[in-house]
């Protein structure tokens, strides 16, 4: 063990009682002082649960834990004052202004009198929370709520700082200034933890860990990931067909490990050893495979071992609409006030059947309010929203039969096995009878459903409850399927194989309404709406976006990029 | 069959599925029907029992020592202790250990014998106003019954008592009954109140509400477990009574379960209530109470509703467990026929429409 | 630095102040509800009869009969409805529309004359299925039947100086002279309210944190338990008491309840069970982690006992022996006890005391279990 180091576990770890598998096994690594680690891994891999335990708030089953010597377990004394946690829900009282949550954190930490106003000071312009002292912390954005979180985690200045997830669901600028603040944090002393389900941010810290399922996948520099995939990664662009079908393709080549579209091209991974002949399987002639520098989520799939197939069993089933070009969905002038807030101001759009769109923007931003008004689920203030020709508001049940939709929690029944949610949901959509064995039982081979069948819904692992919440949603044949957040804190193969899915069924005719804030997720989408403070700022495919926010100095951004570029700052 | 039908359907079927089909929550529904069932007929009672008479005798005579005796064979009081003196009676009730005192003058017997009147004086504990009150009601009753052999006696004319329905007026005869409304009323309104809440709160109403599924399916669904758990639970208690507590049912069992329902409706409809102007399954948990506690104080199964002021009388109209005690009182005790209880009746009915008609209306509101 | 420990448990203390002064679910409980729960308690909860709906079936009709009917009618509480048959009569008693009836027998007038004591003259019925009102019913019943039957006797002859009554009773209440149920009911009452409201104050509190993801931060920062229960704890004692003065101010001063004992003595008795009923809020908060399960058991550990086995309505020492027991461990039978006392009777100590020592170990135990079962780390 590197005595350099600011903490460590070895063989750490945790069974919880009447869980089916361990939270964390035999976890060993290292948290090197002066660099920002980033805990890597999907919804369930036990990110908490190892932070939790380098706090002293859980013990381990097994194994040993130090933290700056001590071991945090037995000596939170000595540890409290150099330790410093943010939990998920950043540990607020939403009852409490900035400066009484300030105030109680500091006077907890001992921290008084004139070292306290100092501190005060300096926190607040970091975190440029100073106009906002006497806001009531439940009425800050989420971006505001993370950086007061961080400053009231701050105080009594720790020396090794444990960040829980704390980029989630907020806007990119705000991301990028929390980050900011961090990296600023770093002295040759101290050290910061900062877990994550992106893998975008955790290419950007200096070390990773990546856990899934309770396991360690690798730990190192990001760079070393990129390694393994080094040379095997290609784009494939100028295909006379939609990304989408080239995709499907390209996907037929055993050679290929995994696909994505990513714009207009599709980016795949060539297995170790085999050379990718995309053309051998259908796709268009002029398409040329050029090869790119590999990013941190190629490392991780290979790492995982790639998704199985490209072709999606399930759109297989479904009928093919016909590819008319008409609006399905259509927004006039749409806008919602809450009281003196406006939530959605003057929304516009059109989806064409058959189009993958896309709402992006960060949490706050109103998407998810416009998206309400179009599944009908809340109603306008003012303007006008129609889907599949009718008004939601006034939707009679025939026109609901023809949505499907899933909802950005798991929003199934919990205490309800597979089975009993599935026969519940063909029985909302007055599927009976053959047509509804039929349906339940191809959306169980599909979706492997096989051996969970009874197990309640609630203690299943987060792919499984997204394909059943994705399977509840098609169940009855939707011509429309509106998906909020779908993948949020999923793994990359879950999401992959969640698009192939969504893919397959696009191209059998289904339009899809997605919303995000998960910029690269924004690729996938066939045209996006850029919604930022309840505006929209701009409509168009992800390349004409990114294409209107390049300058001069950053002529190829990224979707997130392009998104702060359009943006501008936030207030 | 007709998409609705189906529809209906299913909603139903999930929603007895989560009430009845989760093993833990199954046990809260029944676990407090049996504890209620062994506790509180024994311990509601009005009677008074195992009270010591403390009788501060000066007298000493032989009518003194005759109604000494009778008294100590009443079954009101365990036992008969004597006085020493005035101090004594003082502490004892101070102590609340004496519910009643009797003081017997000097020259009792002698007087008494000699035809002259000759009060015997009775103390009691006014902290404790109404048992002692009952407790000189035995006393009186003991006394009258004593002959003293004097003509008059003979010549005061005779009358008899009956308590109907319930001779010996045994108190859990008469919370047995009562017993069936009170637990259907908490069962049925947490289902209710709780439901939407907790759907709410875990996300599941959005994809109701996105479906082909309507608010008032969506309340039709909730109501019909809050029945079924209700029949469940009024099942036990009547299986219990009459065959654990021999309280014969003297009426119609069937009319009894007809009138279950549209008692259990008006609860659902205030549940479905209070489930829309709240919002959070804590903010529901407290509506819940806030009706409840009221509502159970003011129905007639603590006290009369005869003895309450006019006005409250009155808003007692509004208070569904209210009517339904008093149908199953009047079912199972006294053989009532449903067209005794027609003005209940449909003062549950009404409570039924309009609560269901108000949520349904706030529910549609809330959504924009 | 032995004044820090202190300053950390103001700011906690001031974080909770704050967030139930922002938070009107809570001071509603503390306030509102027990207004609401007095004004029912006082005004619908009476043991009391007031009116009797009392139905008369005259098969004699002779002057006698006449003017037994007369007396009924003529008592007050008594709303007389005379009906042409039995069964008229038990029709409406089964129907509740009355709460008893008097049958007077065809014989009556002839054995009146006659002095016979052949068969009984009257037949008084009530509904039994109303227990305590079948009392009354047969005791004003009997009453008037009474009344009426001297005044026939001293038609007859029998003057007021003939002992028409060999002894009789004179009865005397102490402590409540007037014996309106009300007197005895209401301080009794004050226990329910304030165990329901003890309990609902603190049962949500603790699960609340752990719901919100405050309490991780908390432990962190490293909050001792006894500095986590302590924090939570005065607040809602001084709310409490808030609580505590309203009933009493309610009872004593709306309702005319005397108040006989010292106003120290009240708060000194009411502080000690607000402790037990706060602690045990605090415990089912504490286990349960969850708001649903906790307001769940509130109900049931709290309402119920209370109104039950409390001793408030129902005499403790009528119930059988096993119940008995089950009643003392119940912390609101003390407190009845000690509340019917203060008011009514005033600084008994012979009585305050075991019911002060009984309130005193519920405390220390509800809060003291409480504490162990605090867990300083999230499992």
């Amino acid at each position: 063990m590197n005595s350099g180091a600011v903490a460590s576990t070895t063989a750490l770890s945790k069974q919880f009682p009447g869980a089916s598998r361990a939270a964390l096994s035999e976890v060993s690594l290292e948290i090197r002082p002066g660099v920002v680690t980033g805990l890597v891994g999907p919804d369930g891999a036990g990110k908490t649960t190892l932070l939790r335990i380098l706090a002293g708030l859980l013990l381990p089953t097994a194994g040993t834990v130090r933290v700056l010597g001590s071991d945090p377990g037995q000596d939170m004394e000595t540890l409290r004052s150099s330790l410093g946690y943010m939990p998920q829900k950043f540990g607020l009282y939403e009852d409490l202004t900035v400066a009484e949550n300030l105030n109680l954190y500091a006077e907890l930490k001992g921290l008084r009198g004139k070292a306290r106003a100092e501190t005060f000071e300096r926190l607040l312009t970091f975190t440029d929370l100073a106009r906002f002292t006497k806001r009531l912390a439940g009425q800050l954005s989420g971006g505001m709520k993370q950086k007061l979180g961080l400053a009231c985690t701050l105080l009594g200045t720790p020396k090794i700082l444990l960040l829980d997830e704390p980029g989630v669901g907020v806007d990119p600028v705000s991301r990028r200034e929390l980050w900011q603040m961090v990296r600023e944090l770093i002295t040759e002393g101290n050290a910061v933890v900062w877990s994550t389900a992106y893998l975008d941010e955790a290419e950007a810290c200096d070390d990773v860990v990546l856990l899934s399922e309770g396991n360690v996948l690798f730990k190192g520099p990001p760079r070393s990931l990129h390694a393994r995939v080094e040379g095997r990664v290609f784009l494939l662009d100028g295909a006379s067909e939609s990304p989408r079908a080239t995709l499907r393709k390209a996907r037929r080549d055993p050679a290929s490990l995994d696909g994505v579209v990513q714009g207009k091209s599709v980016r795949l991974i060539a297995r170790a050893g085999a050379t990718l002949e995309p053309t051998r399987h259908g796709v268009s002639s002029e398409a040329l495979l050029r090869r790119v520098a590999p990013r941190f989520e190629d490392g991780f799939i290979d790492l995982l071992g790639g998704v199985s197939s490209a072709e999606s069993a399930l759109a297989q089933a479904l009928a093919e609409r016909p590819r008319d070009g008409r609006v399905v969905i259509e927004t006039r002038a749409l806008t919602k006030k809450f009281g003196d807030f406006v939530a959605a101001d003057s929304i516009s759009l059109e989806v064409q059947r058959g189009e993958v769109f896309g709402l992006l923007g960060p949490n706050g931003a109103g998407k998810s309010t416009t998206f309400k008004m179009l599944c009908g689920l809340l109603a306008p203030t003012s303007g006008e929203a129609e889907v599949a020709g009718v008004d939601l508001r006034r939707g009679r049940a025939a026109a609901r039969q023809r949505l499907g939709y899933m909802a950005q929690k798991f929003s199934l029944y919990g205490h309800l096995s597979i089975a009993q949610n599935l026969e519940f949901f063909a029985g909302a959509y007055a599927l009976t009878g053959k047509t509804k064995k039929e349906a339940i039982e191809r959306l169980v081979a599909v979706f492997e459903f096989g051996h969970y069948l009874d197990t309640k819904a609630g203690e299943l692992p987060l792919g499984l409850k997204q394909r059943l919440a994705l399977a509840a949603a098609v169940l009855h044949g939707p011509e429309i399927l509106f998906l909020d957040e779908p993948t949020s804190g999923v793994d990359p193969l879950t999401r992959r194989e969640f698009w192939t899915h969504i893919n397959g069924i696009v191209e059998r005719g289904v339009t899809v309404l997605v919303t995000t804030h998960f910029m690269d997720e924004a690729e996938y989408c066939d045209r996006i709406a850029l919604i930022s403070q309840g505006k929209t700022l701009a409509i168009g495919t992800p390349d004409e976006l990114k294409a209107q926010a390049a300058t001069a100095e950053l002529p190829y951004p990224t979707m997130e990029e392009a998104f702060i570029g359009l943006v501008g700052r936030p207030s | 069959m007709n998409a609705t039908v189906i529809r209906l359907l299913a909603l139903i079927k999930k929603e007895l599925q989560m009430v009845i089909g989760d093993t833990q929550s199954l046990r809260l529904l029944i676990a407090p029907v049996v504890m209620m069932l062994l506790v509180f007929p024994f311990a509601a009672t009005l009677e008074v029992k195992n009270n010591a008479l403390y009788v501060l005798d000066r007298d000493g005579g032989p009518v003194a020592t005759e109604i000494i005796e009778r008294l100590s064979h009443t079954p009101a009081f365990s036992q008969v202790r004597r006085l020493r003196g005035e101090a004594d009676m003082r502490a004892v009730i101070d102590r609340q250990d004496a519910l009643v005192v009797l003081q017997i003058g000097p020259h009792f017997s002698e007087r008494v014998l000699a035809g002259q009147p000759e009060p015997i004086q009775a103390i009691l504990d006014g902290r404790r106003s109404n048992s002692g009150q009952i407790a000189l009601g035995y006393v009186q009753s003991i006394l009258a019954g004593i002959p003293v052999g004097t003509a008059l006696d003979a010549a005061r004319p005779p009358l008899v008592v009956r308590h109907w329905y319930n001779q010996n007026l045994d108190y859990y005869r008469f919370i047995l009954p009562s017993l069936v409304a009170i637990i259907a009323t908490f069962s049925a309104l947490i289902v209710t109140a709780m439901s939407v809440a907790r759907e709410r709160e875990q996300g599941t109403l959005d994809q109701l509400l996105v479906s082909p599924l309507t608010p008032w399916m969506l309340f039709v669904g909730k109501s019909i477990p809050a029945l079924v758990v209700a029949l469940i639970q009024a099942t036990i208690i009547l299986i219990a009574s009459v065959f654990f507590y021999g309280v014969e049912f003297r009426g119609n069992v069937l009319s009894l379960y007809l009138c279950l329902v549209p008692y259990v409706l008006a609860l659902a409809g205030i549940g479905l209530f209070i489930s829309t102007v709240c919002s959070t399954q804590q903010q529901a948990f407290l509506g819940v109470f806030l009706c409840m506690m009221p509502g159970i104080l003011l129905s007639g199964f603590v006290t009369p509703i005869d003895n309450m002021p006019e006005i409250l009388q009155t808003l007692t109209w509004a208070n569904p467990i209210r009517h339904f005690i008093a149908i199953a009182k009047g079912i199972y005790l006294k053989a009532s026929l449903v067209s005794d209880f027609t003005d209940n009746l449909i003062a549950l009915g009404c409570i039924a429409v309009v609560t269901a008609s108000v949520s349904l209306a706030l529910f549609q509101r809330r959504l924009s | 630095m032995s004044a820090a420990p202190l300053f950390r448990l103001a700011a906690l203390i001031k974080k909770e102040l704050l967030q139930i002064l922002r938070d009107p679910s809570t001071l509603i409980i503390a306030t509102l509800f027990p207004v609401l729960l007095m004004l029912i308690f006082g005004s619908g909860i009476s043991l009391d009869s007031t009116v009797v709906r009392l139905g008369v079936f005259d098969q004699d009709g002779s002057p006698p009969a006449r003017r037994l009917v007369e007396t009924y009618r003529h008592t007050p509480g008594f709303r007389v409805v005379e009906g042409k048959s039995t069964d008229e009569l038990s029709d409406l008693l089964r129907a509740g529309k009355l709460q008893g009836f008097v049958v007077l027998d065809q014989g009556l007038g002839r054995q009146v004359l006659t002095g016979s004591r052949v068969r009984p003259v009257v037949q008084i019925v009530t509904d039994g299925a109303e227990p305590n009102g079948a009392n009354f019913v047969a005791a004003y019943a009997q009453g008037a039947f009474a009344v009426w039957s001297e005044q026939e006797l001293a038609r007859r002859g029998y003057g007021p100086r003939s002992p028409a009554r060999a002894f009789s009773l004179e009865t005397r209440a102490w402590f409540n002279p007037s014996t309106k149920s009300r007197n005895s009911l209401l301080p009794g009452s004050v226990t329910l309210v304030m165990m329901v409201v003890g309990a609902l104050l603190t049962a949500l509190v603790v699960a609340r944190e752990w719901e919100r993801g405050t309490m991780e931060a908390l432990l962190t920062a490293g909050v001792s338990r006894f500095e986590l229960l302590v924090s939570k704890l005065i607040p809602y004692f001084l709310l409490g008491q808030v609580a505590f003065t309203i009933c009493v101010l309610m009872a004593h001063l709306y309702f005319d309840v005397p108040l006989r004992g010292s106003i120290g003595t009240l708060y000194l008795v009411g502080s000690t069970f607000l402790g037990g009923a706060l602690g045990m809020g605090l415990l089912i908060s504490t286990l349960m982690r969850n708001q649903y399960n906790a307001a769940q058991v509130t109900l049931n550990a709290a309402f119920l006992p209370g109104l039950m086995l409390s001793g408030f309505l129902f005499e403790i020492r009528s119930m059988p022996v096993a119940i008995q027991a089950v009643s003392s461990i119940i912390p609101a039978r003390y407190f009845v006890t000690a509340m019917q006392t203060v008011f009514q009777a005033g600084d008994v100590w012979s009585v305050l005391t075991p019911s002060l020592i009984g309130l005193g170990l519920a405390a220390v135990g509800f809060l003291g279990v409480t504490f162990f079962v605090t867990r300083r780390r999230l499992e």
